[in-house]
């Protein structure tokens, strides 16, 4: 299935990916990731605006067609200070998901480039940590030296961590740079008019409760959404959860998980758009997370929804991995699914 | 500010009335218009001195407290009750209660602690095996004057104590008198005003206040727990009381707007008031269910910090509610001069 100009969409789709991981955006503090994509994507749009909870709404208006939003969040998870020691030690809490296991000794960074490496207090025989254990190390030695680098209230991400290997890249906020890239890609390579009237919504507030789409779905009011985001595997040894789901497969076309059950309509057009153009695609079935299609598809009267989803191994740790093909696949079925007409 | 009226009144979630009743009558003795929705929420609609600024200001508290309710009546003339809102029943036994619309007294009571056996000693008490007595001598008497479903609230005189007000209820009776307070003073901007319902048991109240008034500005005036005591590092103590009033960074139901954080802090700062940052990220007010209406609100939180939140007795410092007001009237005097964002 290798087209003319592959090599350069690839190129293109990496250094899209390395630029938008190496950039900080933890829940409600999304602006290096609004203000990149702002910029890439100005001159795609007919119009392209904020709203009050940040999320950037980018149109290609069509009267006459019927409205589709497409959503991919930009925010990642990250820990809030929430107290600073006399000794100079900070400490947080989660902002989303943050599995307390994987914390130790982990690298984070702050939005004005501050550096630390987190910490823990030494626990009882079989004691598990709560997140009051931990604690980030910025090499302050007081209180004092420490607020002249971090307030409280900032939030730290995981260090960038970007690295290809092959098709394969890791890199930390993968989950949702991704899809963020993806969603880009789309926007940049579409036909100059198209049947239906699309908006490219980049969300925040995803992790910590699917907040942004819930607005902007509000607002939009449209009659079909999709939400691009990551999903796990099954394909690693002894994985947390048995799903049919692995990396290089192709885009997975999402039926179910705990926030939404995909609409029919949206699913069949879905398969049939890549069984048109030929590229594989996987079914999935999560057991448990949630997307933004979950609050968009309950938004007013109800929005028939999907989510196409590309597959993603140690989400939510600083070494997330996807496969680049994954991600063109998506790309591909995305465009011919827009040149459709709804 | 009328704490001491508000704090006394009964409301538990769902079951407003009086505080409702003794907001509405200040109201109309300081002239301001307001209404009432279906769910009981209280709207008030009051005016700048300044009239054509309006920058879509909204500002709530609930008017709900936790409590119980009567779930059953026992032979024996005991009552049986369920949880309304969140509250740790272990803190439940020999608390006085008052109990539906005529304010039936009771104590909360068990089994004697001689009767109990050994491993029943070692637990604190659920809710399952606490009853209400009303010196009732069997079902039939009880009956006379409590029903199934009937609200209980805890039966607690307010108290001041120099500078602490002691009383139950504060959360959120100490917002509404601060709401209250700061709709009795002249600003610049008009502003809705909000005494909101069931927040207790989830945001209830104010999900369908803020599609009504659909804001573009929130600040949810609250009461916040402190757990400033022995044996608590300082890192885990939520907030402390007689430091200001705290503003929330981010909970489980919001993450405070940025640049509505940024002018409560410049506000604060200007006007050399103290306050302070929550330091426990958990839980959740009104203003998640405020950003979320609609196409999305940008808010925030202010809070008096408070010992002993959702219990019979709790305690807050009248200078850290003092100074709430006022950071609350800089805030709207701030947002009146240049809108925010």
């Amino acid at each position: 299935m290798l087209e003319r100009g592959w090599f350069n969409k690839m190129t293109e789709l990496l250094k899209l990916v390395e630029d938008l991981t190496g950039l900080s955006g933890p829940s409600g503090s999304e602006e290096k990731i609004r203000s990149f994509i702002r910029k890439e994507a100005e001159a795609y749009g007919d119009e392209l605006f904020v709203d009050a909870l940040g999320n950037l709404i980018v149109v290609k208006r069509n009267p006459d067609g019927k409205k589709i939003l497409l959503a991919a969040h930009m925010d990642e998870i990250g820990l809030m200070v929430t107290f600073i020691e006399e000794n100079g030690f900070l400490r947080f809490s989660p902002v989303g998901g943050v599995n307390n296991e994987i914390l130790s000794g982990t690298k984070v960074i702050f939005d004005n480039g501050t550096a630390g490496i987190i910490g823990r207090e030494k626990l009882k025989e079989k004691e598990t940590a709560g997140i009051n254990r931990f604690y980030i190390d910025i090499g302050a030695k007081s209180k004092d030296e420490a607020l002249e680098r971090v307030k409280i209230g900032e939030t730290a991400t995981f260090y960038p961590s970007f690295h290809h290997m092959g098709p394969r890249v890791t890199a930390k906020s993968l989950d949702n740079r991704a899809g963020c890239a993806l969603l880009l890609q789309v926007l940049k390579n579409l036909p100059a008019s198209l049947p239906n009237e699309v908006y490219f919504v980049f969300t925040a507030q995803e992790e910590v409760g699917l907040r942004g789409a819930r607005t902007v779905s509000y607002r939009l009011n449209p009659d079909y959404a999709l939400a691009v985001d990551v999903t796990r595997t099954g394909d690693t040894p002894e994985p947390e959860f048995k799903m049919d789901l692995a990396l290089g497969k192709g885009p997975a076309i999402k039926i179910k998980d705990s926030s939404v059950i995909c609409h029919p309509t949206v699913v069949q057009r879905m398969i049939r758009a890549a069984e048109r153009i030929n590229v594989p695609f996987q079914l999935e079935v999560l057991e448990r997370g949630g997307t933004d299609a979950g609050s968009i598809h309950l938004s007013r009267e109800g929005v028939p929804s999907g989510a196409l989803s590309i597959p993603c191994r140690y989400i939510h740790t600083p070494g997330e991995m996807v496969d680049l093909n994954d991600i063109e696949g998506g790309f591909s079925l995305l465009v011919e699914l827009l040149k459709d007409k709804w | 500010m009328f704490l001491k009226e508000l704090s006394e009144r009964h409301g538990v979630s769902g079951d407003e009335t009086k505080v409702r009743n003794f907001v509405r009558e200040k109201l109309l003795e300081m002239g301001i218009k307001h209404f009432t929705d279906s769910m009981g929420n209280l709207f008030a609609l009051k005016e700048g001195q300044r009239k054509n600024e309006d920058p879509g200001l909204m500002i709530t508290a609930h008017m709900d407290e936790v409590g119980l309710m009567v779930s059953s009546v026992e032979k024996s003339g005991h009552l049986r009750f369920y949880k309304v809102g969140g509250i740790d029943e272990r803190s439940l036994i020999s608390k006085p209660v008052r109990i539906g619309k005529e304010g039936i007294p009771g104590v909360i009571g068990s089994k004697a602690i001689h009767l109990q056996k050994k491993g029943e000693r070692e637990k604190a008490l659920t809710v399952d095996e606490l009853y209400i007595d009303i010196g009732a001598k069997n079902k039939e008497e009880a009956e006379k004057v409590v029903k199934p479903g009937d609200f209980v609230s805890f039966d607690t005189k307010a108290e001041i104590w120099g500078n602490v007000f002691k009383g139950k209820a504060l959360d959120n009776r100490a917002g509404c008198a601060a709401l209250l307070e700061l709709l009795s003073r002249k600003h610049d901007c008009g502003f809705t005003a909000v005494f909101t319902v069931q927040e207790e048991i989830g945001m209830r109240g104010a999900k369908v206040a803020a599609y009504r008034v659909n804001p573009r500005i929130a600040l949810v005036i609250e009461t916040t727990a402190a757990a400033d005591v022995a044996e608590v590092k300082e890192h885990d103590t939520a907030t402390v009381l007689g430091k200001g009033p705290a503003f929330t960074l981010k909970d489980d139901s919001v993450i405070t707007h940025p640049r509505l954080l940024e002018r409560l802090i410049e506000v604060a700062e200007e006007e050399k008031r103290p306050y302070q940052f929550r330091r426990f990220l958990g839980n959740f007010t009104d203003a998640g269910a405020i950003s979320q209406a609609r196409g999305g609100t940008m808010t925030g939180v202010i809070s008096t910090p408070c010992r002993y939140l959702h219990s019979s007795a709790s305690l807050i410092n009248l200078d850290d509610l003092r100074n709430l007001v006022e950071i609350t009237g800089g805030f709207i005097r701030s947002v009146a001069g240049k809108g925010l964002v």
